[in-house]
Order: C-alpha cells, then sequence, then structure tokens
C-alpha cells in the first residue's frame, strides 16, 4: 500500500460495528438485546459531562493518573535510541487495566447491574476488576484457566483478597480463551443482573470500541507529555505488546494522525495478526489462530496475559489497511527482555511488555537514532515467581 | 398472528404437517463424531424423532453447557471434521430431516457458498448457527436460500416484543425458542421462561415453534408441549450416548415420544 494511502483517522464503527471488516456481534440471540443496552448506555454516559468528570476524579485520585514518562538514558545509550516509557505499570493495580475496568464498572453501576462478571489470563484484569468491585460495592467472579491459575498464583490471591471469587476455567486449553468462553456462558444465563467487565479490545460490539475508548487516556496524556520533553515533536515508533490489544490501542489512539509508525509486538506462539486469518469468536471477526477448518488453535506463550489466539478487531483494521505493524518475538527473546529492562534501568516489566522490550532490542540496528516511546503496560511483581523458576540459578 | 411470506422449504413443509396431523414434534440433538453418533440417529428416528439436529463440535461453544462440551471436545480429540461428519451423513438412510448445528467460524472458514452446498449434498436440509444472530445473518441466509438450506432462527426469553417479528420472519423451518436465560443442559425443573417463550411466539407466528435448551426429560417435554409445536432434546440425549451409547439414546427418545403423545392433564 502507497503509505500516503493509509487512513490516518481513528473509527468510530457505526450500527454494524465493524472497523473496516472487522468487528461485528457474533453472539448467542440472548445477548443481543443487552450489547444493544451497553451500546446506548456507553454512548449516554461518554458525552455526560458528569459520568466523564466522575471517571477523571478516579483515574487521577485513586488509579494515580496521569502515568509518567521515563526515559530510559542507560537502554537507550546501549541501543542507540532515544527510549521513552510510558508508565502504565505505576497505576494502582499495576497495569493499564485499571482505566477500562473503572471506567466499565462505573457505567455498569449506571446501568443497575448488581454483579460483575470477568475473565482474565494474567490475572491483571481479574485484580484491577476485583478492586473496582469492591470500590464501587458490586459482587465480582473472575473466570481464570486452570493452567493460568497454576502459573498467577500471586494475582489470584489478590483477587480472593479483594472479595472476588475465582473459578477455574477447565475446559479446553485451560487459559484465556476459555476463560472468556466460561465468562460469555456466564452472562447468557445471568444477563439481567449481570454485567460483563471484558478485558480487552475484544468481544461483540459495543465493547472493541468502548474499552478503547477508555484506554485511550494512555495515548492522550503520552502525546502531549512526550511533547513536552521532545520540543513539540512526536515519537518515530510508537511500540506496545498485543494479546487482546488493549494496552496498544489505548496509546496508539493517540498517535493515530502522527507521522509515527504503530508497532504491536505479539507473542510468537499467540501471533493472530502475524500468523492468523480471518475467522469469528468471542462475539467478533478478527484475524484468529485456526486450523482449516475454523476449530481455534492454542496459544503458546510464557506470558499468560499474551496467550491468546485471537485480537482486538480494530488490530486487524489496522494491519490490513497498513497503519500498524505487528511482528512477534519468540520466548527466549521476551525472557531477555524482561531482564535487559531490569538491568539497565530498575523496571522490572510485566512479561507481556517484556514483548515490547524484546522487539526494541531486536530492532535497535535499524532505528538508529530515532525516538521510541514504549508503552510499559504492567509490572513484573506479578511474574517474579515464574522467572525465579526459569531464571533459577543462572542469575549471577 | 402472521403466516409465511416465504415459500417453506422441506424442514417446514415436513414440520408443519406434522403439527397439522396433531402430533408434537421431537428432534434430538446429537454431537457428530461421537462413538455410535450414526446408530443413535437412526434409533432415533426408529422410536418416534421428527427430524434429528446434528451438532457439528467446534473447540469453543459458547451456548454450550459442560455435557455438549465435553461431547465436543472428544469428538475432536477423536478427528472429527465438518467434512468426515458430512460425509458420513451421507450414508445415514433416514426418512426423516436432518439439520445441522454448528458455530458461525465453521460455517465462515468454509465459505457460505461452499458450506451450504456440502450441507446439502449431505441430504441435509436446515442449518442452526446459534452465534450468528439476526444482524449478522444476512451474507449467510442469502447464500442458504438460494442453495435451498433453511436456516432455523433462534429466539431468546431476552428479546423485547418489537424484535420478535423481525427474528420469526427471517426463521426457516422453524422457529427455535430458547428455553431459558442460559447455555444447554440438564436442569432439574422446566424453566418457567421455556412455556412463556413459546406462548409469545404462537402469538405472532404460524411457523411450528420448538422449545429447545434446557429440556431435560420425557416430562419436561410433556409439559414444553402444553403449548409448543414441539422440543428439540440436546444434552439429555447426548449424555446417554457418552455414557451408555446408541442404544440408550433410541430407547430414551422412544420414551420421549410417548410422553409427548400424550398432553398433560390440565385442571380446570
Amino acid at each position: 500500500m502507497n503509505p500516503e494511502q493509509v487512513p490516518r483517522e481513528l473509527l468510530t464503527p457505526g450500527a454494524d460495528g465493524r472497523f473496516g471488516e472487522f468487528g461485528g456481534r457474533f453472539v448467542p440471540e440472548t445477548l443481543v438485546p443487552a450489547c444493544e443496552e451497553l451500546e446506548r448506555a456507553f454512548n449516554e454516559a461518554w458525552s455526560d459531562s458528569l459520568f466523564r468528570t466522575e471517571l477523571d476524579d478516579l483515574l487521577r485520585e485513586y488509579a494515580g493518573r496521569p502515568s509518567i514518562l521515563t526515559e530510559c538514558h542507560n537502554l537507550g545509550a546501549q541501543l542507540g535510541i532515544r527510549l521513552i516509557l510510558k508508565r502504565e505499570d505505576l497505576n494502582h493495580t499495576g497495569s493499564h487495566k485499571i482505566n477500562s475496568v473503572l471506567g466499565q464498572v462505573l457505567l455498569a453501576k449506571r446501568m443497575g447491574k448488581k454483579r460483575i462478571i470477568a475473565e482474565t489470563g494474567a490475572g491483571q484484569h481479574g485484580v484491577a476488576s476485583a478492586t473496582a468491585a469492591a470500590l464501587l460495592g458490586l459482587e465480582c467472579k473472575v473466570y481464570m484457566g486452570a493452567v493460568d491459575i497454576e502459573r498467577q498464583s500471586l494475582n489470584v490471591f489478590r483477587m480472593k483478597l479483594l472479595g472476588a471469587t475465582v473459578e477455574a476455567a477447565n475446559s479446553g486449553s485451560r487459559t484465556l480463551k476459555d476463560a472468556v468462553n466460561e465468562a460469555m456462558r456466564d452472562w447468557v444465563a445471568s444477563v439481567e443482573t449481570s454485567y460483563y467487565c471484558i478485558g480487552s479490545v475484544m468481544g461483540p460490539h459495543p465493547y472493541p470500541f468502548m474499552v478503547r475508548q477508555f484506554q485511550s487516556v494512555i495515548g492522550k496524556e503520552a502525546r502531549k507529555q512526550f511533547q513536552e520533553i521532545c520540543d513539540g515533536s512526536d515519537p518515530n515508533i510508537v511500540v506496545a505488546c498485543v494479546g487482546g490489544g488493549s494496552n496498544a490501542m489505548g496509546i496508539f489512539s493517540g498517535f493515530i494522525d502522527a507521522d509515527t509508525r504503530l508497532v504491536g509486538v505479539e507473542p510468537a506462539g499467540g501471533a493472530a495478526v502475524g500468523r492468523g486469518t480471518p475467522g469469528v469468536v468471542h462475539g467478533m471477526k478478527s484475524y484468529l489462530m485456526q486450523d482449516e477448518y475454523g476449530q481455534v488453535q492454542e496459544a503458546h506463550s510464557i506470558s499468560a496475559g499474551l496467550d491468546y489466539p485471537g485480537v482486538g478487531p480494530e488490530h486487524s483494521y489496522l494491519a490490513s489497511v497498513g497503519r500498524a505493524e505487528y511482528p512477534s518475538v519468540n520466548d527466549q527473546e521476551v525472557i531477555e527482555g524482561f531482564k535487559l529492562l531490569a538491568r539497565a534501568e530498575g523496571i522490572i516489566p510485566a512479561l507481556e511488555c517484556a514483548h515490547a522490550v524484546a522487539w526494541i532490542a531486536k530492532e535497535a540496528p535499524k532505528i538508529q537514532g530515532q525516538t521510541v516511546l514504549m508503552n510499559l503496560s504492567g509490572r513484573g511483581d506479578k511474574d517474579v515467581a515464574q522467572m525465579m523458576t526459569i531464571l533459577g540459578d543462572s542469575l549471577s | 398472528m402472521k403466516s409465511a411470506q416465504h415459500k417453506p422449504g422441506a424442514l417446514e413443509t415436513r414440520l408443519r404437517q406434522t403439527r397439522d396431523t396433531g402430533r408434537k414434534i421431537l428432534v434430538p440433538y446429537i454431537t457428530g463424531g461421537l462413538t455410535g453418533w450414526i446408530d443413535a440417529i437412526r434409533g432415533a428416528a426408529a422410536n418416534g424423532a421428527d427430524a434429528i439436529e446434528i451438532g457439528i463440535p467446534f473447540s469453543d461453544p459458547v451456548m454450550d453447557g459442560p455435557i455438549i462440551q465435553m461431547a465436543s471436545e472428544k469428538a475432536l480429540r477423536d478427528g472429527a471434521t465438518p467434512i468426515s461428519i458430512l460425509h458420513e451423513l451421507r450414508g445415514v438412510d433416514v426418512s426423516i430431516p436432518l439439520i445441522v448445528m454448528c458455530y458461525y467460524n465453521t460455517v465462515f472458514r468454509a465459505g457460505h457458498t461452499r458450506f451450504a452446498n456440502s450441507l446439502r449434498e449431505a441430504g441435509v436440509v436446515a442449518a442452526i448457527v446459534p452465534d450468528l444472530p439476526l444482524e449478522e445473518s444476512a451474507h449467510w441466509c442469502e447464500s442458504a436460500d438460494s442453495i435451498g438450506i433453511e436456516t432455523v432462527m433462534l429466539a431468546a426469553p431476552t428479546a423485547p416484543d418489537e424484535r420478535l417479528p423481525r427474528v420469526v420472519e427471517r426463521a426457516r423451518g422453524f422457529v427455535y425458542a430458547v428455553g431459558l436465560l442460559g447455555v444447554t443442559g440438564e436442569r432439574t425443573e422446566l424453566a418457567t421462561t421455556a412455556v412463556a417463550m413459546a406462548t409469545r411466539l404462537k402469538k405472532i407466528t404460524d411457523m411450528p415453534v420448538l422449545v429447545g435448551v434446557g429440556v431435560s426429560n420425557a416430562a419436561q417435554a410433556q409439559q414444553a408441549c402444553a403449548v409448543a409445536d414441539g422440543v428439540i432434546q440436546g444434552a439429555s440425549v447426548v449424555r446417554r450416548l457418552l455414557d451408555e451409547g446408541a442404544d440408550s439414546v433410541a430407547q430414551y427418545v422412544g420414551e420421549v415420544r410417548a410422553a409427548i403423545d400424550t398432553p398433560v392433564s390440565t385442571n380446570r
């Protein structure tokens, strides 16, 4: 595609919920009225200054926004680039998930719902949902793959501590995709009283759009902050990791009209955009890892948060029109990235974000002297036990 | 009440005829690819089924509860594919209509026209696609209509009154009344929504109305048939096939047949 023809606008999906050919609302008939009700409720709330003020207050006084930018002087010098991090890891609960969850739970309350359902992979979205439910006084049930419960036991305990119920998803690959299935089954049965708080820019319309709007605070802040420290210029490259893709959409949304490369880094074992084909699962049409008959394949990633065979439909759209690129890195590169940021900057990233670090380190020779803004969407505390097992005595 | 605007296809014609003779309609659901599934179809047909719904297993069946999930996983592990299932169906010599239930990605991946053709070639007359609601159904329905595959639409208890007529209008074959808020699976009681849903639909259409999801035994089938034209029985059939085999399915279908042939006594 000719670069001049690449669209540089943020899309607002119409009634069909599409970003180009992607998105839509492929849900059981039982859920259609609920999706329509949610679409109306979100649009009303989003244009209601009282709702926006309440959300902004929570983001500031509870989540700790705005999150800061940190320039990585050591690692930047080492790699020959100017590297700046957007510090979503410093938010309350340790990741960007809180941005969307506070919005969604506030909306659930406004809609008169009494109960929150959520799915979680690494546990970050589950913890954020449990947190917001505790704060706003709603019941909370979190579905989590049995495999993930094992590798993220600390977050399971956190959720329970916050008063949520954690239910193991024991079907299929017993990871994030199966947790989404279980959450959707719960929602089909409890739709009249429950709000499904989806953890990423995925699912049926309006979720991909709504979650992107809630996460767009990252990109808005980051662009302004970046311009302040870089003499009014935009970064050459914005990088974020992509599982479902909410932290990436959050930061991309602020730079969609800028002369900036947008890079979403996928895990090699879950590269929906990179290696998938269009498919329909979890309510949306998007790139999907699937076999020739449309059976969804299991993703394999060192990071539970990216262990997902699909991707948000807006990413599929951005990839299809050439506005964003989606390379992948393997688990070994991720481990190196994890160590690299820790040792060079004293910042332990979430394994998800270590994917972005790994891509930057690998790409560095080709982008010498450029400015790179990376979304550090979560902190690595939750991954320390897992990394201790992997790295063991290899650290000197 | 509105009469159908479309020309009834093979399934609808057959089910209307069945209803017109005063017989309630029984449609057992069988997961394709399970051990003994073809024998189960034959046994069900011989014991009073009026049509058979064959499930094409999918990796992520969000409308299904534990039994059908387990059956789907097992069939997939044993190597079942849409192609192998449709191929085996060709050899089934039953004289009742065959309906396929599959999730939309199976259809989308194959391609609408190709999939509809493959159904027709296997002798299937209708399709139920539970994650393809009215608003997303136009493209598939166009291909299916032109190839002569009837697309059954689901009507759910959450649908407001203004929505139901639009769903019914697009339905071919019969209207699938979702019996409860929830996924497939056996329940101890028939949900009150089952009869309520059938009542709402019978008021607005003369197409056959069948209740499915949560109709779990002969007694519940009989209760639902007090208002509905018939029932679909899924998890209770599949559980028997998984645990006891095809003969058990045949026997169970016979029990349900007997129950729905005897109207519920009403105290006036």
